[in-house]
């Protein structure tokens, strides 16, 4: 029963959000390491896209809630998804048109895009602002829970309550769905190939008769669905404000770059890196010692590092990371 | 410059007493900055209470009094410094109603206002630090220290019976000050704080904090954060995993946004928040309604009676000088003494002139405690069905 007990305070506190926050790094993460493996650089703007496609998917929303249409048990912002992304496409296509081709045109260095995208970081963030505000949202609906804390403590007569919320199981089987789609695409189809040429060797690739502004073209609009998705699930999950997406990008790169920028296994196994390694660094284990040993009272909490330093978790992995292996754990290209 | 201080100098000491003179009256407050919506009631308080002493020419045989308004800023310290000493050195104020946040407020006091020995009484600075401040008897304030709700806090929760709480405080002088002194307070009573956790504002992940809280568990969850930012959620993480089920809200925490965004979810939730409340509060919104502005907004009220305690106390040591009678607040603020209301100033002014004693009740029921800070009136809140109720005020 104690066993049982630690376990279910395991999952609970540790294993069920790690894993739901992972995978919306890794959505994240996937969309950063795609652009730097194709258009090499960093893209800063990765965040307020995110934000941004957030924003069209909560006003479409608010549409659709107003003219009565919902999803029954699931949110009706998977239905707005499909819009979001459309419009987020357009204004990275958009901005690539107007920004970035000028850049490409002149071949200027990967770090000269780089700041360019923290430019254009900068646009978006004010736009997503105007568009929308700066307030936290919370715009899901639907079923709240999938298992109830309150359910499952009568359920199993367990002391430790475990509660699945269905944002957590709709991002989580999203992802799945998403990467999996991703990686088929890019396996298997005339343009994923071409675009995996254009990533390996560019010269190559254009002598071999591949359109380089379709390959850009069809890298931002994937870019831009990913990050509409991993926007809306993360707000879905948590709450939608603009200034928290501004500084997902940050763990979003750590968990890129971790993984080893431009390969997209890498992007996902980083995401859940960061996420684990945040959550269970800082948690404080003393309730699953009480029940694994019996007769143990430790008078600390057993807690690794105070939450304060979530933060500093993730970074410290990155440093490490990049000291030792500087293309990341799954061999990406080198920073 | 200095001639002209020495011209007023010989006029003042020429006129001795038998001559009216016009006081002047430092009010700082953050007109621009974090917090400048709400700074114009609270000057605007200050005001009435100067215009009404004046209206009423009783003051040490008919002198008048005249506001002198500077911008503190809030947060930045040198400028409130700097606004400060103007007010002292060239506009030559008696008094200061000032400053409006903690910080400033220490920077002015130390810098200014104790070197110079000019009075200062704060309508809004909660800090605890400011208790234990060096300030020579010069500062006081008219609204309660953040310690002081750490043990009404400590109160609550004993007569609720729980005896152990985990406390999560946001990441500022705020939540911090409150945590260490409800922590402090609640250890002092008997109980057991399991553990004391910051969270930092303007995240939405607080997976982390909300494990850690749920290991170190307890009967109650103390959340000492700001209802629209991480303090709601810490609320949704503890509910969603079922960690805690009964949350102590302080005054951060009690909005009406609670209600709209937890419900019933809370039910069995309980808290408190600083508010004046009674005969005198309801006078003084009703003068500040006649004087055209809202007298309910926060502060505003500590304002009045910050200002009317300074003028009360020179009338009582029959001078202006700060150093002669900042020894007479505590003295008029508290009993013995015939109790003073909100608009009655002119009889408090009288009755100190006839050589009697008065308590000044004012608009907040004024008490000043320990250093010379009001020992406040706090509302308790339950959470019941879903909506904040007023169980009592303590």
């Amino acid at each position: 029963m104690d066993i049982l007990n630690a376990l279910v305070a395991i999952l609970n506190y540790v294993v069920v959000p790690a894993t739901a926050y992972g995978a919306q790094l890794a959505l994240g993460a996937l969309g950063v390491t795609l652009i730097y493996g194709i258009l090499r650089f960093s893209n800063f703007a990765h965040g307020d896209t995110m934000a941004f496609g957030t924003a069209i998917t909560i006003l479409i929303t608010w549409a659709l809630q107003s003219a009565g249409i919902g999803f029954g048990p699931l949110p009706t912002a998977l239905i707005a998804l499909p819009f979001g992304i459309a419009a987020t496409a357009l204004l990275v296509l958009g901005t690539d048109k107007i920004v970035y081709s000028y850049y490409r045109k002149v071949r200027a260095a990967p770090v000269v895009l780089t700041m360019v995208s923290v430019g254009v970081m900068f646009l978006m963030n004010g736009l997503t602002r105007l568009l929308i505000g700066v307030d936290e949202i919370k715009f899901a609906d639907g079923a709240r829970f999938l298992i109830s804390a309150q359910e499952f403590k009568k359920a199993t007569g367990l002391a430790e309550p475990l509660a699945i919320r269905s944002t957590q199981a709709i991002t989580v089987i999203t992802a799945a769905i998403v990467v999996a789609a991703l990686f088929w695409f890019l396996a298997k189809t005339r343009t994923g190939k071409s675009m995996r040429a254009f990533s390996d060797n560019e010269d190559l690739a254009l002598l071999s008769g591949i359109n380089p502004s379709r390959v850009v073209a069809m890298t931002w609009i994937i870019a831009a669905a990913l990050a509409t998705i991993a926007g809306t699930l993360y707000g879905l999950d948590k709450s939608f404000k603009a200034f928290n997406y501004f500084q997902l990008l940050l763990p979003v790169f750590a968990a890129a770059i971790v993984g080893g920028l431009g390969n997209p296994l890498g992007a996902i196994a980083g995401g859940f890196i960061i996420a684990y390694s945040e959550v269970a660094v800082t948690y404080a284990w003393k309730k699953v010692a009480m029940y694994l040993i019996p007769g143990f009272q430790p008078d600390s909490l057993l807690q690794l590092l105070s939450t304060e330093y979530k933060f500093a978790v993730s970074f410290t992995i990155l440093i490490i990371v990049l000291l030792f292996k500087p293309t990341g754990l799954f061999k990406g290209k080198s920073v | 410059m200095k001639k002209l201080l020495l011209a007023t100098a010989a006029v003042a000491l020429c006129a001795g007493g038998a001559f009216a003179e016009d006081i002047k009256m430092g009010i700082s407050m953050g007109f621009t900055g974090p917090l400048e919506s709400i700074a114009p009631p609270i000057a605007s308080g200050a005001e009435l209470a100067m215009k009404e002493v004046s209206d009423s020419g009783k003051l040490l045989g008919g002198d008048t009094v005249t506001p002198v308004r500077g911008d503190s800023t809030c947060v930045d310290a040198a400028a409130a410094t700097a606004t400060v000493e103007r007010m002292v050195t060239s506009e030559g104020v008696k008094g200061i109603v000032g400053g409006m946040c903690s910080g400033e407020t220490i920077a002015s006091l130390t810098n200014v206002a104790v070197p110079n020995g000019v009075v200062m009484i704060s309508p809004s600075a909660t800090s605890p630090a400011l208790s234990t401040i060096d300030d020579n008897g010069l500062f006081f304030r008219t609204s309660p220290s953040d310690a002081r709700q750490g043990e009404v806090m400590t109160d609550i929760i004993m007569e609720h019976g729980i005896k152990s709480v985990a406390v999560t405080y946001t990441n500022n002088d705020y939540g911090k000050g409150l945590a260490d002194s409800f922590a402090e307070a609640f250890k002092a009573k008997g109980g057991t704080v399991t553990i004391v956790a910051a969270h930092e504002d303007g995240k939405a992940d607080y997976s982390a904090e909300v494990g850690a809280l749920a290991a170190a568990g307890g009967d109650a969850l103390v959340v000492a954060g700001y209802v629209d930012q991480g303090g709601s959620g810490i609320l949704r993480g503890a509910l969603d995993t079922g960690a805690f089920s009964t949350f102590v809200l302080p005054d951060g925490m009690v909005a009406a946004t609670l209600e709209k965004n937890f419900g019933t979810e809370l039910d069995g939730s309980f808290g408190q928040m600083p508010a004046s409340e009674g005969e005198g509060k309801d006078m003084f919104v009703s003068l500040a309604k006649t004087a055209g502005f809202d007298g309910s907004s926060i502060y505003s009220a500590e304002a009045y009676d910050a200002a009317a305690l300074m003028l009360l106390a020179m009338q009582a040591a029959k001078s202006t000088d700060p150093k002669v009678y900042k020894d007479k607040i505590m003295d008029v603020a508290n009993a013995p003494g015939e109790k003073i209301m909100p608009g009655e100033l002119a009889k408090g002014l009288e009755l100190l002139a006839e050589g009697k004693d008065i308590d000044y009740v004012g608009a907040t029921s004024v008490e000043l405690i320990g250093a010379g800070e009001s020992a406040g009136t706090f509302r308790e809140i339950a959470i019941k069905d879903g909506k904040i109720e007023t169980v009592k005020y303590r």
